[in-house]
């Protein structure tokens, strides 16, 4: 360890530890360190979010390797890590999703324990809203996939909607009128942030680089293969490049000579002012456009679908404002009052059948982890250590063989769109 | 409010229009390969800087058109119609309405 930098001598948070720097305010450990960037390395991930700092956890952790950078433009989770609204769940559509997000999940409720950093997880029940037949129906088959596979997940009705969310207006005079939803117990809501600095500081601890502010302005192919990243900071020789960089990934697969069928659009989210604990489970309308959970300081967040056409911009919009907090009080008309303290956007890199791209490119040694739409933060663990064995191993692991880029070239597409669309 | 530069309407309100993507040729459709044809389906340039795009005015003429947008600041600079892409005609979107019917009539 560094103790330049402050880091603490074991590295390791503890209720003894914590109750020392607390009555002390010294010798704070800090969670990661900084370093001058290297001339090579191993790998190269190009991205600090949660799906570029798991990758790298995980060669780390579970492959040994750790001669590892990981780079990016901005800060740690500065992107659609630190911007999304934190959903957890595994209830997908097809089985070949409901496996690999529930790995996911699986790990994320080990992840406390496994970083040693709180991530405060809470599993508090998630419900998907139906207020027609049509989607009233797909939860109905969401639910049988879901159990094939082993995931809690059943359709209610609107008395046992009432029960678990009292706040809810399941009465039949609304003009979407609530018809049952699908209730999905494991799952429940995350500290985003924590979760980033989380894998960041285990990551760090076991000898991996983070370098911040240092953008990608190339990638060196010869002869159809990596053989190095040239940066803001200097150019890295490496043999293994891993996309991580969600809205901005075709720009760095133009680097590389790699064509997606991506397109980045703005999704946008806003939290309202604390109020006491009132609402337990997330609360999904795919027919409203709108989720919302309450976080642990009170806050009410919301997210909808993705603006209307593609870009590259963060701005906020009244129009979302507008239909925002209109669709939010059709479902829950008491909390007028409510005022909204910020909103904000981040960049959705979506592919056309609402599921990810990971694996290999027609570049060896370059590969992806992107096309994560509005869905990917609930998937960071799940693909870190599916890519980190990939990269190791150089054989694709079978949790995400359904989701290579190649699929596009054969029409094999995983349409998840009844599960994924708005449905976090 | 982000203003679209309608060719038959003028500058109105986004929430008109529906988007169409980027816009770009269709392989002829009784000699495309498969591999060909999907790639037109899927493959996206998803530039972060100026594109072609069209654009369906539902709520005005309802007509389709194409216009350059830049994707990072969202302002456009040109509209034109359909099969026009080879000679764009410059218009920003607080020219005059007048300006942008007379091409069309």
């Amino acid at each position: 360890m560094n103790p330049a930098n402050g880091f603490d001598r074991n590295g390791r948070y503890s209720a003894v530890s914590l109750l020392r720097h607390g009555l002390t305010h010294e010798d704070w450990p800090r969670a990661w360190r900084t370093h001058e960037v290297a001339s090579t390395y191993d790998v190269v991930v190009i991205g600090a979010g949660v799906h570029g700092l798991a990758t790298a956890y995980y060669l780390a952790k579970n492959q040994g390797i750790t001669n590892v950078a990981v780079l990016d433009k901005g800060y740690v989770g500065g992107g659609a890590s630190g911007r999304n609204t934190a959903i957890l769940r595994s209830n997908y559509l097809t089985p070949e999703g409901v496996r690999f997000y529930d790995r996911s999940l699986a790990l994320y409720a080990g992840l406390a324990a496994d970083l040693n950093f709180n991530v405060m997880f809470a599993q508090r029940g998630h419900l998907t809203l139906a207020h027609n037949d049509g989607s009233l129906r797909t939860m109905r088959w969401r639910a049988e996939v879901n159990k094939l596979e082993g995931v809690q997940s059943e359709v209610i009705g609107p008395s046992e909607v009432k029960r678990l969310v009292p706040f809810l207006d399941v009465s039949p005079r609304t003009r979407y009128p609530i018809l049952g939803a699908l209730y999905h117990p494991p799952g429940g809501i995350i500290r985003h942030d924590a979760v980033n600095w989380g894998y960041a500081r285990g990551a760090d601890a076991r000898g991996v680089h983070i370098h911040q502010n240092t953008e990608v302005t190339g990638i060196d192919v010869e002869r159809g293969r990596v053989t190095g990243v040239r940066t803001s900071r200097g150019r890295i020789a490496t043999g293994a490049v891993v996309n991580c960089t969600a809205g901005w990934a075709t720009l760095v697969c133009d680097m590389a000579g790699v064509a997606l069928p991506i397109v980045t659009h703005p999704l946008q989210a806003a939290v309202t002012e604390p109020v006491k604990s009132f609402l337990g489970a997330v609360v999904v309308s795919g027919s409203l456009h709108v989720y919302m959970s309450q976080t642990d300081r009170g806050e009410l967040v919301f997210g909808a679908s993705v603006d209307p056409f593609a870009s590259y911009s963060t701005r906020g919009s009244l129009e979302f404002t507008e239909e925002l907090a209109g669709h939010v009080l059709q479902l829950m008309p008491s909390i007028g009052k409510l005022r909204l303290l910020r909103q904000w956007a981040g960049l959705c890199d979506l592919t056309p059948d609402y599921s990810p791209i990971m694996g290999v490119t027609p570049v060896e040694g370059f590969y992806v982890d992107v096309g994560w739409g509005t869905y990917g933060f609930k998937a960071g663990p799940a693909s870190g250590e599916s890519i980190a064995e990939l990269v190791a191993t150089q054989r694709t692991p079978d949790l995400i063989r359904a989701f290579d880029l190649a699929r596009f070239v054969d029409g094999r597409l995983v349409g998840e769109k009844g599960a994924a669309a708005v449905g976090h | 409010m982000i203003l679209v530069p309608c060719p038959y309407c003028g500058p109105r309100n986004a929430s008109e229009f529906r988007w169409g993507g980027e816009a770009r040729p269709r392989p002829p459709v009784g000699t495309v390969t498969p591999e060909a044809w999907r790639a037109y389906l899927y493959l996206r340039r998803n530039v972060a800087g100026w594109t072609v795009e069209s654009w369906y005015h539902r709520a005005g003429c309802r007509r389709f058109f194409c216009a350059e947008r830049h994707t990072v600041t969202n302002e456009f600079r040109a509209a034109y119609l359909p099969g026009a892409a080879d000679r764009p005609r410059e218009q920003n979107a607080g020219e005059s309405l007048a300006a942008g019917r007379e091409e069309v009539v």
